[in-house]
């Protein structure tokens, strides 16, 4: 990486306080919500998390086709890093999902739509998690979990249409959902500024994710060579 | 050798095999069996509560069989080395993929076409008008099952703890599945005759983007 160490600490301190200025304009800049009161506000952290988790399990498949084209470790890397950083955002939206619910539906869980995918996708990623653990030899976990990570991700839209018709409670885009629908323009401002300061930290808990995997493979070759070494030393012979 | 005669030849071996152990069948069989039974036993269904329950339980117990079933199938070949030979043919590797998944397709239509009946006996719900819609709905939600399942077997085969891992990977990636297949029963057994074409598509459009993806990445599956 080329910035230098200081540069990241300082941009994680940046993404602290954005977040913290992001907290505040939900509290006090954002307007209070006509029916469901301040309930909504967890809207903010809510969807932009959301959206992200979505975002990271993207790249994740990207970096998995990646991987399967160039056969490079980086991709590998970078697939795991995206996954799990991915899998941590979509446990939030599972989280603040039925704080939400609670108040305004009146139960904390419904399986209702979203809330569904999210949790079959949180299923998934899991599996793929458990994947990589599970095993053994580093070149073959690449590849298997990059074959997986692409299927995975494949799934996401057929879970999504099979759940919508199924059933659905959650309620429709307000975003882009029509004339008579759509965000205040002050719940825009704050819900955009919450989405970018989670964005960025998305980014940051990616790179640091990355950082560790590649140090991981690092330590790898170490001890082989290490072995290696120590077998040559000692006169075995080196199989290999 | 074109890409369908490997792929028939896989195909026969697999049959072949089966047809002189029936490990495979067996097995399977008598797993949906004693599911059938022990459903009947913990829930003690009413008349109209099996026509609510049997299509969930109906699925339910075929992807386990399934899950059960295709750990077979790569650890098969492992125990007696014989993926190295097949690797070896100068066959394209998706006709492997594609012999297994249809071995596997066979023995699970196997399965259903025997324990369609059996079901209905048991739950005491009449599926004679709408067989042929139940059986084409139960092939399409089996094909996806089959496909994605032997992907997944020739990957967790050489992982450690692999009879745990198949079902934890395939399960998740199966729930489009699972709800379209139980929907499109539930109609069928509910108000009969006709099935919501939206579930067909779903089905169908599982079978085909996932065996396209195999097809994809056939060569990364096969190789060592």
């Amino acid at each position: 990486m080329k910035l230098g160490k200081t540069a990241w600490n300082l941009a994680w301190w940046a993404v602290a306080i954005a977040l913290a200025v992001a907290g505040y304009t939900i509290f006090f800049v954002a307007p209070r919500e006509l029916t469901m009161g301040s309930i909504q506000r967890i809207f903010y952290f809510h969807a932009s998390t959301g959206i992200s988790a979505y975002l990271c399990f993207f790249l994740s498949f990207l970096a998995s086709i990646g991987y399967l084209a160039s056969r490079q470790p980086r991709w590998d890397w970078m697939a795991v890093s995206t996954a799990e950083v991915g899998l941590a955002f979509d446990t939030v939206v599972l989280i603040t999902g039925p704080i939400w619910a609670k108040p305004v539906w009146g139960t904390w869980w419904v399986w209702d739509a979203r809330l569904t995918l999210a949790f079959i996708v949180e299923l998934l990623y899991i599996a793929y998690l458990l994947l990589r653990r599970l095993s053994t030899e580093i070149d073959r976990r690449a590849l298997i979990s990059a074959v997986f990570g692409i299927f995975a991700f494949l799934d996401v839209p057929l879970a999504y249409f099979s759940v919508r018709w199924w059933r659905t409670e959650h309620p429709g885009p307000v975003i882009a959902g029509g004339p008579n629908n759509g965000l205040d323009p002050r719940m825009w401002h704050v819900f955009a500024f919450t989405w970018l300061a989670l964005l960025a930290l998305m980014i940051l808990m990616i790179r640091d994710r990355y950082r560790l995997e590649a140090m991981r493979q690092k330590v790898n070759d170490w001890k082989a060579e290490e072995e290696l070494g120590l077998d040559v030393a000692e006169g075995k012979e080196v199989t290999q | 050798m074109s890409l369908v005669r490997s792929a028939a030849t896989v195909l026969a071996k697999e049959l072949r095999v089966e047809l002189r152990t029936h490990d495979l069948t067996n097995t399977v069989f008598f797993f949906v069996l004693m599911i059938a039974g022990l459903f009947s036993f913990a829930f003690s269904p009413t008349a109209s509560e099996s026509r609510r329950i049997l299509p969930g339980l109906i699925w339910m117990a075929f992807f386990f069989a399934g899950t059960l079933m295709l750990q077979l199938c790569f650890v098969r070949e492992q125990t007696n080395d014989t993926l190295a030979a097949l690797r070896l043919a100068p066959i394209d590797p998706f006709a492997i993929l594609l012999g297994k998944i249809l071995a596997n397709f066979a023995f699970l239509a196997a399965t259903e076409i025997v324990f369609v009946p059996i079901f209905s006996v048991f739950y005491n719900v009449s599926v004679g008008d709408v067989i042929g819609q139940l059986l084409l709905v139960l092939f399409l939600g089996t094909f996806g099952l089959a496909v994605v399942g032997t992907v997944f077997s020739a990957m967790s085969a050489q992982a450690r703890m692999r009879e745990l891992l198949l079902p934890l990977l395939l399960l998740p990636v199966l729930a489009p599945v699972l709800i379209a297949g139980v929907e499109a029963t539930s109609e069928l057994l509910a108000a009969g005759h006709s099935v919501g074409r939206v579930w067909l598509s779903m089905l169908a459009g599982f079978d085909l983007i996932f065996t396209t993806a195999t097809w994809l990445l056939s060569g990364y599956l096969v190789e060592e």
